[in-house]
């Protein structure tokens, strides 16, 4: 589980410094969290199965495969719109195709960042897919993310970590979802005995 | 149970109600809600299919709630056991979307499958499928009431549907 952390702490903090840069301010990240979860509770991590988010879908390919999802919510992605295009987001749900273009770019950034310090680290092979964005329903979304654990069992295990920007709690969240065959590899990467 | 009880059905799951409850489950991205209901006894169970074929399943426990060729026989059976005619059960089902468009491969072609697979057990149990609501590539949230055998769709893009 520490060796699992170290890779949400390689990762995200890679990726916290990327959307420093973006932003133009400072930003931080919580320690990451590292658990075995069912899969009802991992929507519990961002507001419930019905909870409506943000979040950009990627697989991770190569040698340690795995899925990974960057999520934000509503406000905070409005802030970080604000911040990048200079203009306020709209205020439902709807969002322009510019507006979608920017956070699918931003997601993408963050999650390259992430992969590329992993694959730096660990000696691995790893690269994204091309980014996928929705806004919906946070279990259907994070549905995809468990396919590969669903045909062992009923939990999966996650990688969250969580970005603050100053006070604000959980702007975003990276999820990230090893396939079960990739622990071994990670383990050995990073030199864990088994 | 009785009118206005809400019964939860989770991920890989299912229930059944009766009595005017009302069973519920959230969030179906891929994975697909199937209802069967006796219009007579005014019975009803639902499950949250999230694979198409336990084949593919490994571990020790097999979770039979969680693949549409597992799901749809005990769903009947606790159905039957709850005095249930087989011949009288029609089935409802939404789901199976396709939430993320760019990928290849046929994990992410799942949603698909599993509303494929669900006919096909519902066709080999002579259980005629009724209404759907399936595919896109947006997220649903359904429940039925086993008080009237109405099965509610609701989606953050098109709100509430009845069918």
């Amino acid at each position: 589980m520490d060796v699992l952390r170290e890779v949400g702490n390689i990762g995200a903090g890679n990726a916290a410094t990327a959307l420093s840069t973006l932003l133009n301010k400072p930003v931080d990240m919580a320690v990451p969290t590292v658990s075995l979860l069912p899969f009802e509770a991992i929507a519990d991590r961002v507001g419930g199965s019905e909870a409506v988010v943000i979040a950009i879908f990627l697989r991770v390919e190569g040698d340690a495969p795995g899925n990974m999802f960057f999520i934000i919510n509503r406000e905070p992605a409005r802030r970080i719109l604000q911040g990048l295009l200079g203009f306020a987001a709209a205020e439902n749900d709807m969002y322009s195709e510019l507006e979608l273009s920017a956070l699918n770019e931003i997601g993408n950034i963050l999650a390259g960042s992430y992969l590329s310090s992993l694959a730096d680290f660990t000696g691995l092979n790893m690269s994204p897919t091309v980014p996928s964005l929705a806004v919906d329903m946070a279990g259907a979304i994070l549905s995809y993310g468990m396919l590969q654990f669903g045909t062992m069992g009923d939990d999966a295990l996650l990688i969250d970590t969580t970005f603050l920007e100053g006070q604000q709690e959980a702007d975003g969240q990276f999820f990230l979802i090893p396939d079960p065959e990739s622990f071994d590899r990670l383990f050995r990467a990073l030199g864990v005995p088994l | 149970m009785t009118e206005g009880t809400l019964i939860k059905v989770g991920m890989a799951d299912l229930n059944t109600a009766e009595g005017g409850a009302v069973i519920k489950t959230t969030g179906l991205g891929s994975c697909v809600g199937l209802t069967l209901y006796d219009p007579v006894l005014r019975i009803g169970g639902m499950a949250h299919i999230m694979l198409p074929s336990s084949d593919i399943a490994r571990g020790d426990q097999l979770n039979v709630a969680k693949y549409a060729d597992t799901a749809l026989p005990e769903l009947l059976d606790r159905l039957k056991k709850m005095g249930a005619s087989p011949g009288r059960l029609v089935a409802k089902m939404a789901g199976g979307a396709q939430m993320f468009a760019f990928m290849g491969g046929d994990s992410m072609r799942i949603g698909p499958r599993n509303v494929e697979a669900t006919k096909q057990m519902l066709d080999r149990f002579s259980i005629s499928l009724i209404a759907e609501d399936t595919g896109g590539n947006y997220g649903r949230t359904v429940e039925l009431s086993t008080g009237t055998g109405i099965f509610t769709i609701r989606s953050v893009q098109f709100g509430v549907k009845e069918i």
